[in-house]
Parts: structure tokens; C-alpha cells; sequence
């Protein structure tokens, strides 16, 4: 018997860096003791519900993405991080981002 | 190889939920609510020390050891923590075994639910709506499209995780295999065969 090709490809266990760094601060986090895991994952369901009722999630960036917004939402609520400090910081990212020469490392400047 | 360092004057921008992980990452730093250090250290486990080849093992083990089969199918979770596969996502984790009568395939409807400490983190297929939703409609219809066709007389049981019951399969020993080692024998059990999804490699 012989196997479909399509399903032993090798396939990397994270398709995106950011999907192991969201993953991990998730995990960290729980380890953490800021929430249990039972309730991360009836928190996470509800966010693929929602995101999944207007169209097909498939299993990657899609995934991350409710995980990302589960995460946010979470932290916001327990007042571990405040929405403006988010969206202040992911523009600094950007701007350091843009700032930074090709190939010199990307860093914050405090703020 | 072409270098295209003139398209990029700066640092490639990574894609908006990038810079969100990045900013959440800054936050949580700054108030000591995580080190950089153990991300790392938890990435690394989950890419390169933790996988399929540990339930691999698992499975090698109980068709050569009844004793172990017996009580891995009792009681999976102390019974691999034995073998040093315990810790996150595998606080409760259950083996079923499948039979000529009964194949036995997993699903999480709900997320993601995954045996982490024998299987590591799911591919991308088992966290979509398709198999999410199909696994328990039409199980028989997504075994085919993975190229798993079972014979009229086999019932197909489909488990559903939950993020306090993980669910392993364990699949039937290949036939043709008797001199095999337990080396050997890992060597045949794919990840998909330990969720349902495919049956073991034949020796060639």
C-alpha cells in the first residue's frame, strides 16, 4: 500500500515565526498561572466560532490570528495590558522596523 | 543566488499580527510577566525535542509488550509518564485501540485539543473548520480523501478532545512485521495513524 503524497511532505511545526511567539507567550503565560488552560481553550473556541461563521478558517495564519485576538482580549480584560499600550507598541515595532538598516538587528527604542 | 537587498532599504516589516505578538511580547516583558528567554526555550521544546516520535514509541511498545498494552489502554497518562512523556496538554490522556471491528479517529470540534506530550503541536489540517466540522459528519468521507479506505465490516468511532481529555490511536500492528524491533516498529507509525487519520507504513 502506498501513502498519499500530499499528507507525508514534511511540514514545519510552526508555518510562521510569529505563530511560535504568540504560541509560546500563550503558554508561558498559562504556566504562569495568569489563567488556567480549560479556560484559554473555552475562550479560544468562542473565537473561532465567530471568526469561522462568515467563512472557512483554515488552519494556519487563520488560527493564529483568533489566537492572537483570544490573547489580547484575555490580557485586556484580567488589565495585564491596556488596548493603547498595544496598538502605541505595534506602531513603535513598525517604525523601528522601517527605521532599521537591512540586516542590523531590529530593536525598540524605549518608549 | 540573487540578493534583492536594493528592494529593501530597511528591515523586511513583518505582517500586522507580528508586530501585535511583538507589542504584547514588549508588554509583558517590561512587567515581568515573561522572560524572552523561556519563549525561547518553549519554542525549541515544541520544534525540535517534542513530536510524533514520541507516541511512536508509545505504540512500538505496546504491540510487542501486552502487559504495557493492557495498561496503557487502563491508564495512558501515568503509563507514558513512565516513558517521560508528561507535562503540557497531557494532564489526562486516553489510548483507544483499534480492532478489525473499530477504527478510531480524533477530532477537537471545539479548537485544538492535542495530545502535546506524545504528538507535539497539530499540523495545520486538524486545526481547520474542514476537518473540525467533517471528522464527525462524514468520517468515512475524510478517511478517503486521506487515503485511508476501510473495509464495510470496520465501524468508524470518531473521539472528540477536550482541553481536559486528549485522545491517542492506537493503530493495529502491521502485518509482516514479526522481526521487527521496537526500533523497527516506531519507525512504521506515522503521525496521522495516531489520529485516526492513516494506518501504519508496511515494511517494504
Amino acid at each position: 500500500m502506498s501513502e498519499c503524497p500530499r499528507h507525508t511532505a514534511p511540514e514545519p511545526v510552526f508555518a510562521e515565526p510569529w505563530h511560535a511567539q504568540v504560541f509560546a507567550v500563550t503558554v508561558a503565560l498559562n504556566e504562569a498561572g495568569l489563567f488556567d488552560w480549560p479556560d484559554w481553550a473555552a475562550r479560544f473556541s468562542a473565537t473561532l466560532k465567530r471568526n469561522g461563521l462568515d467563512r472557512e478558517l483554515n488552519g494556519g495564519d487563520d488560527y493564529f490570528t483568533a489566537w492572537l485576538e483570544t490573547l489580547e482580549a484575555l490580557l485586556t480584560e484580567q488589565g495585564s495590558t491596556a488596548t493603547g499600550d498595544i496598538s502605541h507598541l505595534r506602531d513603535k515595532w513598525e517604525e523601528a522596523y522601517l527605521t532599521t538598516p537591512h540586516g542590523q538587528p531590529v530593536r525598540l527604542t524605549k518608549g | 543566488m540573487p540578493h534583492d537587498d536594493h528592494d529593501h532599504p530597511h528591515a523586511l516589516l513583518p505582517p500586522d499580527p507580528a508586530l501585535r505578538v511583538k507589542a504584547l511580547e514588549t508588554i509583558l516583558t517590561r512587567k515581568g510577566l515573561i522572560d524572552p528567554a523561556a519563549l525561547d526555550e518553549i519554542i525549541d521544546t515544541y520544534q525540535n525535542k517534542i513530536g510524533p516520535q514520541n507516541g511512536a514509541r508509545v505504540v512500538a511498545k505496546a504491540w510487542t509488550d501486552p502487559d504495557f498494552k493492557a495498561a496503557l489502554l487502563k491508564d495512558a497518562t501515568s503509563v507514558v509518564a513512565d516513558l517521560g512523556y508528561y507535562g503540557r496538554q497531557g494532564e489526562h490522556m486516553v489510548v483507544v485501540a483499534n480492532t478489525p471491528e473499530q477504527h478510531n479517529m480524533v477530532v477537537c470540534t471545539l479548537c485544538s485539543c492535542y495530545p502535546w506530550p506524545l504528538l507535539g503541536i497539530p499540523p495545520g489540517w486538524y486545526k481547520s473548520d474542514a476537518y473540525r466540522a467533517r471528522a464527525v459528519r462524514e468520517p468515512r468521507k475524510v478517511l478517503a480523501e486521506f487515503g485511508v479506505t476501510l473495509p464495510e465490516t470496520s465501524s468508524v468511532r470518531v473521539w472528540d478532545s477536550t482541553a481536559e481529555v486528549r485522545y491517542l490511536v492506537l493503530p493495529m500492528r502491521p502485518s509482516g512485521t514479526d522481526g521487527l524491533t521496537e526500533d523497527e516498529l516506531a519507525a512504521l507509525v506515522t503521525r496521522d495513524s495516531m489520529i485516526g487519520t492513516g494506518l501504519p507504513k508496511v515494511p517494504s
